[in-house]
């Protein structure tokens, strides 16, 4: 998911070119107070005008306590945006009272439903919380971790290593499986450092996080390079799910695969090895079946 | 020393034979330094001299003050690659009576072989020369590397003066212009900034836009059929280039492929993969930074050539006859494929045609990259506003929302395909920009023609008329 200032009109038309999964129009932070209006208006704009391909389209609004939240959520459901993304989330009280925000815009312009809603936690009060985020309301699609917020949240500072997040990152995880939503590790913002920027995506893909904030087109390759599965993987993947369905054929329960037993979790784990395939274009989608 | 030749610039110019409604010229090796132009043409002005016709192989934003000598009737003729800054946005507007001739650097080298282009006297600035006028682009003061572009000049001008900050001691060698052509020495104060002539190697870009272009440039290279042990090449400075130049680099290494010669203006990453053995030879017509200018300075396999060596299209030797790959900027492309490399969107003439119209035409495969769109710019454009290249001799166009194959090279569509590389039809990427863009108000072009642009056959391509 990559942040784009939702007042920068040239990042805005540029971005999909660039291959990101999903695009995140920044009406929130990195939009001054003098320029929300005019952000909100371009960013309803170009979600409406310009034809971002494939990718899903989040906007990040701010925070409904604040004089431009709901003036947001009015921009952007109108415009037709996939996911807003709330930032500071601490409790399920706030999820659903945004719920009931995006609801007025969709009823008035007969559009119930459409609208999907990822929480941003940054904050202590809020890791406590995530679970009960997570299952606030049917529109949840994905929690993720603001982690600036969150460590100054803590009285600590960020370093390369990120011990400071280890809770909050395994919380969110674990809150997002036990809800059945996605999970978005936060951004990282030193474009020189390409290799500790591995690490850290390496880390939260071992963590189990389904993807990572970025800030910078450059960054793109490395998650990609990170989370697409390598071809032994894939290979592995399509011999379980391929002997699991010669084992449903006869009717037999136990399988092995090369000698070894393969159970439920190996299975599932190959089955999302190659939808990570099919989404990182390695294998299409018939060579999947 | 005996027979010296060095004398002032007033004498050399007396000594030259030099008349109203004759032509001097002079090359474009110290870039946006050089001190030479505004210099020699201050002193004719200065002389009385009216009626000159001015024959450089390139002008650029530092020639301006020439703006005052067209106006006064010093200079009534220009022909040169490029023109850029003020004396570009002064001639746009109709500054001159008669237009500006545009010609190639392959095409002014055989336009200056064949006669076409008579030149009267040559002043030819040098890094260093001798008192009988062996000179060099090597001094103590500067360093430009190749003087390619005055080779010519030096070898058919009726009379030669070579200019120079750095008078060295007989005999000057390896000489780049020879004592033999040469008739007057003038020692000056400085003949450029040193800075401006050479500057460092260009940075890595680390704008995102260029280097995916740089990526998929690479990968229609890798992927053409061309890519195979023995290869040659040639790229230019723009960040996408250079970038591209990064990507080839590795996967020669992975592969285990070398290239036999890099043309061109040679950068420092081109001398990076030469040294590293990744490429035989440099052929060197100009040197665009310092690291290539040293190079040429002590490396055999690093050589100068002339313009007409280059890239003539009337010689069948020139080095763009044997080159394979060309990679290409643009201003603008069409859907026929044909490329604007002069006139901006504005109708100003911002640019040089340099080896452009010469490369694609001899390459086995000429690479355009382009950005679709630059601002609020379209550069995929039903009919670009100037004709530089045809798109007969231009293959691919590389955007940043997608590849576009010549329909007449079928096969190298196929190959790219089965690469996995987007192909997409120009047409629809004419679309696509005018789609986020819109189209554009017409230029306010008037009836004055104030540029001819010649194809390096000597025939007329296009002209460019007023800017209103």
């Amino acid at each position: 998911m990559m942040f784009v200032p939702g007042n920068n009109p040239g990042m805005m038309a540029d971005a999909h070119i660039y291959g990101p999964d999903s695009i995140m129009l920044d009406l929130e932070d990195s939009v001054t107070m003098a320029e929300k209006d005019a952000a909100r208006l371009l960013v309803h704009n170009a979600l409406k005008s310009i034809d971002f391909g494939n990718t899903e389209m989040v906007v990040r609004i701010n925070p409904l306590n604040t004089p431009y939240g709901k003036k947001d959520v009015e921009a952007v459901v109108k415009a037709g945006v996939q996911v807003i993304r709330m930032p500071k989330t601490e409790t399920a009280e706030e999820v659903r009272e945004l719920e009931a925000e995006i609801l007025k815009v969709e009823e008035e312009i007969g559009v119930v439903g459409r609208t999907r809603i990822m929480a941003a936690i940054e904050s202590a009060l809020g890791i406590v919380n995530a679970y009960a985020i997570a299952t606030a309301s049917p529109r949840m699609m994905g929690i993720a971790l603001g982690a600036e917020d969150y460590s100054a949240n803590l009285k600590t500072n960020r370093t390369p290593g990120g011990a400071e997040l280890l809770l909050a990152r395994e919380q969110i995880v674990v809150a997002a499986r036990a809800a059945g939503i996605c999970c978005f590790d936060t951004v990282y913002s030193n474009l020189d450092d390409m290799e500790t920027f591995r690490k850290e995506v390496e880390l939260i893909k071992t963590l189990g996080f389904d993807g990572k904030s970025i800030i910078n087109p450059r960054q793109i390759e490395v998650v990609n390079s990170v989370f697409t599965p390598t071809e032994k993987e894939i290979t592995k993947a399509r011999a379980v799910v391929a002997a699991i369905k010669e084992a449903q054929a006869k009717g037999s329960g136990v399988i092995a695969v090369n000698g070894k037993m393969v159970d439920r979790p190996v299975v599932l784990r190959a089955e999302r090895t190659i939808a990570l395939a099919v989404a990182a274009g390695v294998i299409s989608e018939e060579e999947a079946l | 020393m005996r027979n010296s030749k060095v004398v002032s610039l007033e004498e050399a110019i007396k000594r030259s034979g030099l008349q109203d409604g004759m032509t001097i010229s002079f090359h474009h090796h110290f870039r946006g330094g050089d001190k030479v132009v505004n210099m020699v043409v201050d002193k004719l002005a200065q002389m009385g001299f009216k009626d000159l016709k001015l024959a450089a192989s390139s002008l650029s934003d530092v020639h301006a003050p020439l703006v005052e000598h067209i106006k006064n009737g010093v200079i009534t003729g220009i022909s040169t690659s490029g023109l850029r800054g003020a004396l570009a946005d002064a001639i746009s507007h109709g500054l001159m009576k008669e237009p500006v001739v545009f010609r190639s650097h392959g095409g002014r080298g055989s336009a200056i072989a064949n006669g076409e282009l008579k030149i009267d006297v040559a002043f030819l600035g040098a890094c260093s020369a001798d008192e009988l006028g062996n000179a060099t682009g090597y001094g103590s003061k500067s360093i430009c590397g190749s003087l390619g572009y005055a080779l010519p000049d030096a070898r058919y001008a009726k009379h030669v003066v070579v200019l120079t900050d750095d008078l060295v001691a007989y005999p000057n060698m390896p000489q780049s212009i020879s004592a033999a052509d040469v008739e007057s020495v003038v020692v000056v104060e400085s003949v450029g900034d040193s800075s401006k002539i050479a500057a460092g190697a260009i940075r890595d870009s680390k704008n995102p836009r260029d280097i995916l272009l740089a990526k998929q440039a690479a990968k229609v290279i890798i992927n053409s059929g061309y890519f195979q042990d023995g290869f040659s090449i040639q790229t230019g400075t723009g960040g996408a280039s250079l970038a591209a130049v990064k990507y080839i680099r590795e996967e020669m290494i992975n592969r285990g492929i070398k290239a036999s010669f890099a043309l061109g203006g040679i950068t420092a990453h081109m001398v990076k993969l030469h040294e590293e053995g990744l490429i035989g030879k440099l052929i060197d017509v100009q040197s665009f930074d310092k690291v290539a200018a040293e190079s040429i300075s002590h490396d055999p396999a690093h050589r100068e050539v002339s313009a007409v060596e280059y890239a003539s299209g009337q010689h069948l030797g020139s080095a763009t006859h044997a080159l394979d790959i060309v990679i290409l900027s643009a201003l603008e492309v069409d859907t026929q494929f044909n490329v604007n490399v002069l006139v901006g969107s504005d109708g100003i003439i911002r640019g040089a045609i340099g080896g452009h119209q010469d490369t694609a035409a001899d390459s086995a495969l000429s690479i355009i990259v382009c950005p679709l769109l630059r601002g609020r710019i379209p550069c995929v454009v039903p009919k670009v506003t100037t004709l530089i290249t045809p798109g007969k001799s231009v293959d691919v166009v590389v955007t940043e929302y997608g590849i576009a194959v010549n329909p007449g090279r079928p096969e190298i569509a196929e190959k790219l395909k089965a690469a996995g590389l987007k192909i997409v039809d120009i047409r629809d990427l004419a679309a696509k920009a005018s789609s986020i863009i819109g189209t554009p108000d017409p230029l306010p072009f008037g009836d004055q023609v104030v540029g001819v642009v010649m194809n390096r056959d000597g025939s007329v391509l296009d002209k460019i008329y007023n800017i209103q």
